[in-house]
């Protein structure tokens, strides 16, 4: 006795194929969502005390990074400046700008400014800035063209595909060591060029490829 | 309590008899870990076959069906989305203006000194943006040279420990400062017509310049009143000096020069303000190596096991009565008292006089015999009178003025203070830096009935404690490490102590309260201790000697050393506020001490009449039991009991944690029936107190050991835990009691030891190997120099190495760094400094009493103790245990997600974020040195203990693996800070942090590939080995074998050094 309809056949069929093509979307849908700037942070503007501008600051006045970066290239961390730092210039320029109150009020009260971080990565990651700047490499490669952001952002997705993407091959980001805080540079334009450059300088500041897990996780 | 689960110690009892007769009869490894290996007891095999005891994977908490579930579905939908969360949105903030020096991201350091019993110990404290987080030793401080004893490693985590008292408090109620100042000066107001008649002052050991000048002050201005001191484990080295030499002189000990040293129950290289220098100078004396077979020669004399005694070339078990007995035959043998009148009961002993007698004579003027200090004054005045007979003193031995200020005997000095409260003489008693007196004083003085006779009692103390319940005002001490003050070393050397953080609770230093009480109440220790020293440093940073001409000794007994006050000196050309001071003050800061301040060599003339009358002292072996009293080698007199660090932390020999225990030998355990966590009364002429009984081997028979500061009924977590010593410890009885009555009061209380925790071998009933093939695997090897001497080779040709190719793990290049590390079994003591320092330095959580109990104590190197002989007289071994690093390891082929993988240099790295808590590793590990999160140990949502996490280390979750990573944060910082300069690191630039606190330098870390640098020696050196390197896990942590100095004509006396039961 036929107790299922012949069309049962064609059902079965095209849900038994069809739970592959479920899955690769599930699958689809959840590496998107991993990559995808709510989970990373990539490119959101946050809000911060002060509505600063690198653009202005370096592209603008031309401010070295480590003016107010000054443990770059000493430290793990950059360094995000006192408050007496923007004061320097501040207290005799745009000294009543309504946008600049925060700054002078944490300098008159002495107490300090709070940025909201953009670039943080997790508990277990340990960064250090100093020995990437020694091993010449740009502050535009993970930062982005930070001279033309008017308001900051994190500009690359910061997870770990993204980091072993350059410590896998590190030579395709390298850049003579006095170039390293010139958002403008440019690699040579002809690819030959830019190859020898970058062996020449892999070669120079004894770049390796580091990709033990205690590089980073500790 | 929980009992039944995971103690391996509990079983009904170990049949010692039966156990005496194994060792005896049957073939097995030379060396056990405890009573239970030996009698095979069930809990013990279990636990050699599990990883962790039984439940150790089980929920124990109770849980409804429906929370079950509800947790069930939350972690199965949380399982997908963990890769996914979000993090939490963080801020930086930033300095509103930026310290100077301060680099973000890059600690600092800053030199300062930690003071147990008011004596100095020279540190380097780390600070992380202005949070201590880690201790080191200063290089430059001559108690220190660059290590540390346990209690400094854990003095952060009293700074931090959130059950400090944290405000004034006025008969138990919060108050203020100004409250206490003005009600303070108006009593004091009112004693000055009387010539401050009724104030009495209550300190421990003062060693402090600045604070002794105070206190010389407040007597000037109040003639009538009286400067109390109590010290619970003070000693009785004063009493013993004053009579030998009829002035407290203190003893310094040289050991670079001794080549014989017989200790007389004296735990020197463990215990005391010098312990870590002289453990530096003795071991330096016997590192053997392929050019350099020499030795010096340690002879150890003791009634219980100590860690100096562990590492002695020959090591004699004496009760104490004997062991007097034993100081009196030698004193008379080496000449230093007349009379050959001493006999020894046991002819072992007498034997061993005569070789330790020939050996003494032998090296006049090198040779050394240290004296318990605990011990009576009668035996430490003959050791005197044997120094100085051999030559020693001025050699070995030098005698100077007393570090402390003012010495007295505390005990005379407290029970003085009792009787005047007692009386009603006692109007203002002001207790100053923590001093517990209702907890530790004398059971026969009734301080507490005397204290409640005062009318303002004033407690200071970092804690609330017994005593302050008590008094009126309560006031909150500044750690020391909020502090500004000063403080010698056991050499007399001053450090300044400069804070690194300010006061978390707004506490005040025993400086400030005193300033405050000669009105100064807003004088700050920082403006007190530079005035102080404004006058007496000139512009080097030394000592000016024009203004401190030192060894002026006044009427109060102020001022011998250099330093000291003496008598007001008039402001100089190096005063205050002059450039040529703040130089030099900077210098003696950065520095961390003030040079010049040792004390100087006195001559000393021992008393011919002293040595006599000690002679007669010591009496005939009294019959009974006899208890000890000592110090607790981990929480000291009980002011570290709420350190939890040192809480959990083994203690050297019995390996117990969170608890002391009644000590007895088994002999002795046995004639009196009491087994094994039983609990006993002990009965002390009346005073009785309960005890749980712990059977150790290497303890004296008819002898009973208890440590101090357990059991104390108001110290925060730590209230309750241990046995209360203090309660039989009486004025007349400090440190020993004859004749005790020991009897067992049925029930038991489960002790917490980790003496069967993490087996490596297949236990001594396994073991079945041919006796040969047993002892090529052996886990500690070791010989005798004279056997080096004829065959330097003889380790390296029992080793059993397989070859480098005969395996299936995939081959590693180490073109660059290896990382690798050496231990000298030959030199560690077990002091268990590196324990702690490991545990500071890698934020390592305790998990407390319980959890210890299941085997879970999360120690990353851990120091496994061995005896080896028979149970009544064994031999101790100490054998730290880190992550052996395998070249092969076991563990990383085992983990299903590759959360233990192999670097490029060797190292084993442990990947937290990718570990789900399988532990298969673990399973896997032959060396058990991997520590797995049941729960959530580390404790994150006391805010302060935040401050306390070294922040270049994370923070492990529940549910996760760790273990040793050769401080690998350390090692990346040495990296990129020399490839940020463009240099290759320097060779033994780079230290991990037991490396670092280790006293004795026995554990040596560096690059293997690198020949410049001291592991790679050691590792060519032929006492290296490799623990368990039969089984081709090419371990990078070797150790070097344990090489003992025997005197030939004690052979065939030692039982146990050479395969005593094969």
């Amino acid at each position: 006795m036929q107790i299922f309809h012949r069309s049962t056949n064609t059902i079965a069929k095209v849900s038994i194929f069809g739970s592959i093509f479920f899955l690769a979307f599930f699958a689809w849908v959840y590496s998107t969502l991993l990559r995808s700037s709510y989970v990373t942070g990539q490119g959101v503007v946050k809000k911060q005390p002060v509505p600063f501008s690198h653009q202005h600051h370096v592209a603008g006045l031309g401010i070295d990074c480590r003016y107010c970066h000054t443990s770059v290239e000493r430290s793990a961390f950059a360094g995000i400046p006192p408050t007496e730092t923007c004061m320097n210039c501040h207290r005799q320029i745009w000294t009543n700008a309504e946008l600049l109150e925060p700054v002078r009020a944490s300098y008159r009260d002495n107490v300090p400014l709070q940025w909201t971080r953009l670039n943080d990565l997790p508990d277990f990651v340990y960064f250090n800035h100093s020995v990437h700047i020694a091993k010449g490499m740009g502050c535009v490669t993970c930062h982005g063209p930070v001279n033309q952001m008017q308001l900051t952002f994190q500009h690359a997705s910061l997870q770990m595909e993204w980091c072993l993407s350059c410590h896998r091959d590190p030579a395709q980001n390298v850049r003579p060591r006095e170039e390293v805080f010139n958002l403008d540079w440019q690699p040579p334009a002809d690819p030959r060029q830019a190859r020898a450059l970058q062996a020449r300088l892999v070669k120079e500041y004894n770049v390796r490829s580091l990709t033990s897990c205690s590089t980073c996780h500790r | 309590m929980d009992n039944h689960q995971g103690k391996c110690g509990a079983e009904p009892s170990v049949d010692l008899e039966a156990v005496r007769e194994r060792l005896r009869t049957k073939k097995g490894p030379e060396f056990w870990r405890s009573l239970d290996e030996l009698a095979a007891a069930p809990g013990f095999q279990e636990m050699l076959h599990r990883e962790f005891p039984r439940h150790a994977s089980e929920w124990t908490d109770g849980v409804s069906r429906r929370g079950f579930l509800q947790l069930a579905s939350a972690s199965l939908a949380l399982a997908g989305l963990t890769a996914c969360t979000r993090q939490p949105t963080e801020v930086i903030v930033p300095y509103v203006k930026q310290p100077e020096q301060l680099v973000p991201g890059r600690p600092l350091f800053f030199a300062t000194a930690l003071t147990v019993s008011g004596l100095g110990l020279g540190v380097l404290a780390e600070s992380h943006q202005g949070r201590p987080t880690k201790i080191e030793g200063n290089p430059d401080h001559p108690a220190s040279l660059g290590a540390t004893d346990v209690f400094a490693q854990a003095a952060v985590l009293t700074l931090y420990d959130p059950e400090r008292s944290q405000t004034v408090l006025q008969s138990g109620r919060p108050a203020t400062w100004g409250g206490f100042v003005s009600e303070a000066n108006g009593a004091l107001r009112a004693l000055q017509a009387l010539g401050g008649d009724g104030l009495r002052l209550l300190t421990g050991t003062v060693t402090s310049p600045t604070l002794a000048a105070q206190i010389q002050g407040l007597l000037q201005k109040y003639p009538k009143a009286r400067w109390h001191r109590w010290e619970p484990a003070a000693g009785n080295a004063h009493a013993a000096a004053v009579r030998a030499f009829g002035r407290p002189l203190a003893a310094r000990y040289d050991f670079t020069r001794a080549k014989v040293v017989v200790t007389l129950g004296s735990d020197m290289l463990a215990e005391g303000p010098g312990a870590v220098r002289y453990a530096r100078d003795f071991t330096d004396g016997r590192r053997v190596r392929r050019d350099h077979a020499e030795m010096n020669r340690l002879y150890a004399v003791e009634s219980f096991p100590t860690p100096t005694g562990s590492i002695a070339d020959h090591r004699l078990q004496l009760s104490p009565p004997q062991l007097e007995a034993f100081a009196l035959a030698l004193a008379q043998a080496v000449g230093a008292a007349g009379g050959t009148g001493a006999t020894l009961a046991d002819p072992k002993a007498e034997k061993w006089l005569q070789a330790v007698a020939t050996d003494l004579k032998a090296n006049p003027g090198a040779s050394l015999v240290v004296a318990d200090e605990y011990g009576s004054p009668a035996v430490q005045v003959l050791v005197h009178a044997i120094n100085q007979a051999l030559g020693n003193a001025g050699r070995t031995v030098v005698y100077t003025e007393p570090v402390a200020v003012d010495p007295v005997d505390p005990v005379q000095s407290l029970a003085e203070l009792v009787n005047d409260m007692n009386a009603g003489r006692v109007d203002v008693l002001l207790m100053l830096d923590g001093v517990n007196p209702v907890y530790s004083a004398p059971a026969d003085l009734p301080f507490a009935a005397g204290l409640k006779k005062v009318r303002v009692a004033i407690h200071h103390g970092l804690f609330e404690d017994e005593t302050s319940g008590y008094c009126r005002w309560h006031l909150n001490a500044a750690h020391e490490l909020e502090s500004w003050g000063d403080a010698r070393a056991f050499d007399g050397t001053v450090s300044i102590l400069q804070p690194l953080i300010e006061p978390l609770y707004g506490g005040r230093t025993a400086i400030e309260v005193l300033a405050a009480l000669s009105d100064q109440p807003d004088a700050t220790s920082y403006d007190l201790v530079r005035g102080y020293w404004s006058t007496r440093l000139n512009a080097g940073g030394n000592l000016d000697k024009t203004t401190d001409p030192g060894g002026v000794t006044t009427a109060l007994g102020f001022g011998t050393l250099p330093g000291t006050m003496t008598q007001p000196v008039a402001a100089t050309a190096t005063g205050a506020g002059t450039a040529a001071f703040e130089a030099a003050f900077r210098r003696v800061l950065h520095t961390g001490l003030v040079p010049n301040t040792q004390a100087p060599p006195v001559s000393a003339v021992i008393q011919g009449a002293a040595v006599q009358q000690a002679a007669g002292e010591i009496a005939a072996a009294a019959p009974g039991v006899t208890l000890l009293f000592r110090p607790d080698p981990t929480i000291y007199d009980g002011r570290f009991a709420s350190n939890a660090w040192l809480q959990e932390l083994p203690k050297p020999i019995s390996k117990l944690t969170w608890d002391n225990a009644l000590m007895l030998s088994p002999k002795t355990a046995q004639r009196l029936k009491l087994e094994m966590e039983e609990m006993a009364e002990v009965n002390a002429s009346g005073r009785k107190i309960r005890a749980a009984v712990w059977i150790q081997p290497g303890l004296a028979d008819d002898t009973a050991l208890l440590h101090l500061g357990y059991g104390r009924q108001n110290a925060g977590k730590a209230t309750g835990a241990g046995f209360n010593a203090y309660p039989l410890r009486t004025s007349q009885t400090q440190w020993s009691i004859p004749g005790v009555e020991l009897r067992s009061l049925g029930g038991r209380y489960p002790l917490a030891s980790t003496q069967n925790h993490h087996l490596l071998e297949p236990g001594w009933d396994e073991m079945k190997l041919a006796s040969e093939e047993a002892e090529r695997r052996e886990v500690i090897r070791h010989g005798t120099l004279d056997q080096f001497r004829k065959n330097p080779n003889f380790i390296q040709e029992a080793r059993e190495k397989p070859a480098a190719d005969e395996t299936l793990y995939p081959k590693y290049p180490y073109p660059g760094h290896a990382w690798g590390m050496s231990i000298d079994l030959g030199v560690c003591t077990g002091c268990s400094s590196c324990v702690v320092a490991c545990q500071a330095e890698n934020n390592v959580p305790v998990v407390g009493k319980e959890q210890v109990l299941k085997h879970r104590a999360m120690h990353w190197l851990r120091i496994d103790r061995y005896f080896s002989g028979d149970i009544d007289e064994p031999t101790i071994h100490h054998q730290p245990v880190p992550c052996m690093h395998c070249e092969n390891a076991p563990c990383e082929i085992v983990c299903p997600v590759a959360a233990t993988v192999h670097s490029d240099e060797g190292l084993n790295d442990m990947v937290y974020n990718r570990c789900v808590g399988t532990r298969y590793c673990s399973n896997n590990c032959p060396y058990k040195v991997r520590r797995f999160n049941f729960l959530r140990y580390s404790d994150r949502t006391t805010p302060v203990l935040a401050l306390l996490e070294n922040p270049d280390v994370t923070v492990r979750m529940r549910g996760v693996m760790e273990k040793c990573t050769y401080c690998v944060q350390r090692i990346e910082e040495a990296k990129i800070e020399s490839k940020v300069e463009g240099r290759p690191i320097p060779a033994n630039w780079l230290k991990t942090a037991c490396q670092q606190a280790c006293p004795t330098q026995a554990i040596v870390f560096g690059d293997v590939n690198d020949p410049a640098w001291e592991v790679t020696k050691l590792k060519a050196e032929p006492l290296n080995y490799g623990l368990l390197e039969e089984l081709n896990t090419r371990p990078r942590t070797t150790y070097l074998a344990k090489l003992r100095n025997p005197n030939p004509a004690l052979a065939g006396l030692e039982q146990g050094a050479e395969h005593g039961h094969a």
